[in-house]
């Protein structure tokens, strides 16, 4: 599975989102429709899956920056996560 | 079968939440909590004799983070659900402002204030996923009309009110209810200590004349969290003889 699978698998879980429309490109807020709770959730399930690379808290700075499942992806790959899992 | 985490649970009014809890079958698995696990062993023993109930002990120091932490994923898992919080654990250090030290302020906040806020929070993470949940905060009278030597205490009963309110709007959209049972003077051991005239001070103003029991806020915390209360959120239900009628 590659880290983009994986995180597009996370949101879909997480939002209750169609696989269809979960694309990098997607924002959370408008496309597919998340309130600041499913935000939330969604980065307590992004923690558990990548524990090992950005620990049980990721900081609410960059957090705040997750504004589509492109950005998510990018942060994760910058804290090491590889491409493909 | 739903599963209760009862905080400050070794004797009390944790205790009588823990045990109403089992007897009325609003939770059949209990985990009950406390600084020390081997507080709960009197707890958990009374839980164990009531048929179809399981329970429990857990450590936790409410007033530790890494303790909340550890203590609510032990409690989630030892049952694989939670359905109930009560945050009961609470301590007082009274005096008044001016003699006040500011360890005094810090203990109690820490603990009846602080620790609500971080059960509260764990507690959410598994019931946001769950969408569903109810937690009852343990506020007191005094939270709602302040008290001459308890600023520490009535300021952090007063917080935990603003906490319900707060947890509740945040929650409501996920199922979660969140509430708050205020009592007033209680017979238990955080009033026994008590000077005699001031309990009688405290008697004329209870419209009812009698000092509450803690089974009476046991039956008020049972109800808020049970599904007979499933469209009551936010609230502050007070069990004080009408003490104080907010």
């Amino acid at each position: 599975m590659t880290l983009e699978e994986k995180v597009k698998q996370i949101v879909v879980d997480s939002l209750h989102a169609e696989a269809s429309q979960v694309t990098p490109e997607a924002s959370f807020v408008n496309d597919l429709g998340a309130d600041s709770l499913d935000q939330a959730e969604l980065m307590m399930n992004i923690e558990d899956a990548f524990k090992q690379y950005v620990g049980d808290n990721i900081p609410e700075e960059d957090a705040a920056k997750f504004e589509t499942v492109g950005s998510v992806i990018e942060f994760l790959k910058s804290k090491g996560v590889p491409e493909t899992l | 079968m739903k599963t209760a985490l009862v905080t400050g649970s070794a004797r009390g009014i944790g205790r009588a939440i823990c045990e109403e809890f089992a007897r009325s079958g609003v939770a059949g698995r209990i985990v009950a909590c406390d600084v020390q696990k081997e507080w709960c062993e009197e707890t958990v023993a009374a839980l164990r004799a009531i048929p179809g109930v399981e329970a429990e002990a857990v450590a936790m120091d409410v007033s530790s983070e890494e303790s909340v932490v550890a203590g609510v994923a032990e409690a989630a898992k030892l049952f694989g659900s939670l359905d109930i919080v009560v945050n009961n654990a609470g301590i007082t250090r009274d005096g008044l402002l001016a003699r006040m030290t500011a360890d005094q302020w810090d203990a109690v906040l820490g603990v009846n204030l602080r620790g609500a806020f971080l059960v509260s929070r764990e507690a959410a993470k598994i019931m946001i996923r769950a969408r569903s949940g109810s937690i009852v905060n343990i506020a007191s009278v005094v939270g709602l009309m302040g008290n001459a030597g308890q600023a520490n205490y009535s300021a952090s009963k007063g917080g935990l009110v603003a906490l319900t309110k707060t947890t509740a709007r945040e929650l409501g959209g996920r199922g979660i209810r969140v509430n708050a049972v205020a009592p007033g003077f209680i017979n238990s051991k955080m009033t026994e200590d008590l000077p005699d005239a001031v309990k009688q001070q405290m008697l004329s103003i209870v419209p009812l004349k009698k000092f509450g029991e803690v089974s009476d806020v046991a039956k008020a915390v049972a109800f808020l969290a049970s599904d007979a209360a499933s469209y009551v959120t936010g609230q502050v239900l007070s069990v004080n003889g009408g003490m104080l009628m907010p």
